[in-house]
């Protein structure tokens, strides 16, 4: 009697399990047995018929940790959110996370892991320009796909790399125009870290400032990363009496550079400043006091009115805790999963060539920071906005610009 | 005088001169520590940065106390005596596991704390995540002292000051006017002599290291008013501080000292002169030039070889 029941229970729980396996393939299955995998994956990605690898490869240790962790989480959450609307071509995204541990050789050969041995299909990463730069030959030779979120100095055009941030003109001409036109400034001090970045855009701005708007360069100041004391620039500053400070300091720099600021009484009751290096996740170091009043131009703030923003916000509180804060980069590094969907839908094949080809041409409605476009150029057609920050870290967008072109090689720029 | 009035070049003049002194008493501050440590002990500790980012840390954590509890104006004070009291209990337990056993092999003691402070990074990394944090600071300490309209004193320079001046002056009392500062100055003269009279060179050892360190935490916790605690914001201290104390001559206070002046007002003359960047560099051509000709630093102690 035991036995027989203990059949028949081991037969029905089978019919069970089998029925269940069933469903679940066919739901899983549901949209992908319209694209088979051996017709999307051509190329030997690791695309099956239930899974797509996706790799992440940001600095989750090192000096940039601090920047970079919130990408990490942009790109997770809309990994996430992805997976939950059924995937890429009802293919779930898998993450592969790799640690470029701000080391910028570490992000070449992490790269190449990503992309030799776990066959990943796109990646979502790099941050600064010296990771990028780092990265980009094995991207190319392995024909890989790289979602670049940072604002970034341009003269660069990949085709293996989507840049979801903005080049250095698209960031800097609008919002020195701004500022000429709004606070008829006509002296400029430039003041920025020392390396590429700063420099290029530095280039750029004194360009634009000489040649089109009529104004005079002061000053052109550039300090060590890392460096903590500004006295004497400071004083240097007070000395020139500049119309506006035109700012691109990054890292901890940038606390000291404010705090001394206001310090030494310069706040923005008597200097304008417009800064292109403070997003909300800097000023969680920087102190909303000694900010308030100053300028910032980018592409995105946290504070946008719009519904696609607040959903956006929202969720991102939701999974990464009440206190965060999402500046530029966090918002662009979001789009680099849906971009990435958008294009594999759209090329009908997780094949490289063919999601290149796919996305220029898309318009990424929904986007947080409002629609954008993808250009031929790899980047996207995107708004500037100005910021004017509160005590509470907050910024309040004083000027939206129309549509600007990405221009990764300016003329008459260089 | 190149297009300005002689009232402009006077004001800055004076502010100009506060920021040399307030570079001074930064560099100072950071080397002190260091300069008990390195100077005195002959440890190289590559951990120091890291000791000052303890400290900060207690601040920053203490000023969101102080936030909370509505007692933000006087939260300092405290916040200082908790950064030296957690920095010298850290300096004691590290001393205890790590340092005495590489007291004779000084070479290690740089690669072991080296591995402390990447360990140290971590652990921070770890306990307050890896974004850059802000202390609040009390109201009094914010803005700028004003003696005429167009010159500003920033305050939050004249209190790191005041504080260099307070630890420097308590340093010195400690070490040549106190039982224990003879105790200390004896082992590092002579550290066999010195335990046949009786001195416990040992725990000596442990007390000027951790009391270093403790020094060191507390600059840290003043660092906080002039930039931000992160991680690794002890990395950009590590290099300046050894620069302080190898310049001065290792084993002389007051060698430090005049290391750190000098450092400071040439950096801080050079940088409004030149750029920021060519100021740092003018300086450390000119500290390599002299530190060739003079190996032993500015103040070497007199020692028959």
């Amino acid at each position: 009697m035991s036995t027989l029941s203990r059949r028949r229970f081991i037969k029905a729980s089978g019919a069970l399990t089998i029925a269940l396996i069933a469903t679940g393939v066919f739901a899983g299955s549901a949209f992908s047995a319209d694209f088979p995998t051996a017709k999307v994956n051509t190329t030997g990605l690791a695309v099956t018929d239930k899974t797509v690898k996706v790799g992440i490869l940001h600095s989750a240790t090192g000096t940039m940790a601090i920047s970079e962790t919130g990408s990490i989480q942009a790109e997770k959450l809309a990994i996430e959110q992805i997976n939950a609307l059924g995937g890429i071509l009802g293919r779930k995204i898998e993450v592969i996370q790799e640690d470029g541990a701000s080391d910028w050789p570490t992000f070449a050969e992490k790269a190449k892991k990503l992309l030799v041995s776990d066959k990943v299909a796109a990646v979502m990463g790099c941050w600064t320009s010296a990771s990028r730069k780092a990265a980009l030959p094995v991207f190319e030779k392995e024909n890989g796909l790289l979602f670049y979120p940072t604002f970034y100095e341009g003269l660069e055009q990949s085709k293996n790399v989507f840049y979801t941030g903005q080049e250095a003109t698209q960031q800097i001409l609008a919002g020195l125009d701004w500022i000429h036109k709004e606070k008829k400034a006509k002296t400029y001090y430039l003041i920025g870290s020392d390396y590429i970045w700063p420099r290029t855009s530095m280039k750029i701005a004194r360009k634009h400032i000489e040649q089109h708007l009529g104004g005079t360069v002061v000053g052109e100041e550039y300090i060590a990363l890392g460096d903590t004391q500004f006295g004497s620039v400071i004083n240097k500053i007070k000395l020139k009496k500049p119309d506006v400070i035109y700012a691109a300091v990054v890292g901890g720099s940038n606390v000291a550079w404010f705090k001394q600021l206001n310090a030494a009484g310069l706040n923005s009751s008597k200097q304008t400043m417009l800064t292109i290096s403070v997003t909300e996740d800097e000023v969680l170091g920087i102190g909303g006091e000694n900010l308030a009043g100053f300028y910032s131009a980018m592409k995105y703030f946290q504070s946008q009115d719009n519904q696609e923003n607040k959903k956006f916000v929202a969720a991102f509180k939701k999974r990464w805790g009440d206190k965060s804060v999402i500046g530029d980069v966090t918002q662009a590094a979001y789009l680099g999963p849906w971009l990435y969907k958008a294009a594999v839908e759209r090329a009908g094949s997780f094949d490289v060539d063919k999601v290149q080809a796919a996305l220029p041409g898309y318009v990424f409605k929904d986007a947080p920071e409002g629609p954008v476009t993808v250009e031929e150029n790899h980047h996207l057609m995107t708004k500037l906005r100005i910021g004017e920050w509160g005590k509470d870290g907050q910024a309040k967008v004083v000027y939206t610009s129309d549509y600007i072109k990405p221009d990764p090689f300016p003329k008459g720029y260089q | 005088m190149f297009g300005y009035s002689m009232a402009e070049i006077g004001n800055v003049f004076v502010m100009q001169g506060f920021s040399g002194l307030s570079l001074f008493s930064v560099l100072l501050l950071m080397a002190l520590g260091l300069a008990i440590i390195f100077g005195q002990m002959g440890v190289i500790n590559m951990a120091h940065g890291e000791f000052m980012i303890i400290g900060a840390y207690a601040t920053v954590m203490l000023s969101k106390f102080a936030v909370k509890y509505d007692f933000v104006n006087y939260y300092f004070p405290f916040a200082m005596i908790v950064a030296f009291g957690l920095a010298f209990a850290v300096g004691y337990l590290v001393e205890f596991v790590l340092i005495r056993h590489l007291y004779k092999r000084p070479l290690d003691t740089l690669l072991a704390t080296w591995g402390l402070s990447l360990v140290m990074q971590q652990i921070f990394r770890s306990a307050f995540g890896a974004k850059e944090v802000s202390a609040e600071l009390p109201e009094w300490m914010l803005g700028s002292f004003k003696p005429t309209p167009d010159i500003d004193i920033p305050i939050n320079g004249v209190f790191v000051m005041g504080l260099t001046a307070l630890i420097t002056a308590g340093v010195f009392l400690f070490m040549f006017r106190s039982r224990w500062g003879l105790r200390v100055r004896a082992t590092v003269q002579n550290r066999v002599m010195a335990g046949a009279v009786g001195i416990n060179t040992k725990k000596v050892d442990r007390i000027t290291f951790a009391l270093g360190c403790g020094i060191t935490g507390v600059a840290g916790a003043a660092f906080t008013t002039i930039g931000s605690t992160g991680p690794t914001s002890g990395s950009l201290y590590i290099v300046d501080s050894f620069m302080v104390v190898v310049f001065g001559g290792a084993a002389s206070l007051l060698g430090t000292i005049s290391s750190a002046f000098g450092i400071a007002q040439a950096q801080s003359i050079l940088q409004f002169f030149m750029t920021s960047s060519m100021g740092k560099v003018t300086t450390l051509l000119t500290i390599v030039i002299i530190l060739m000709m003079r190996p032993e630093g500015l103040f070497a102690s007199k020692i028959r070889k």
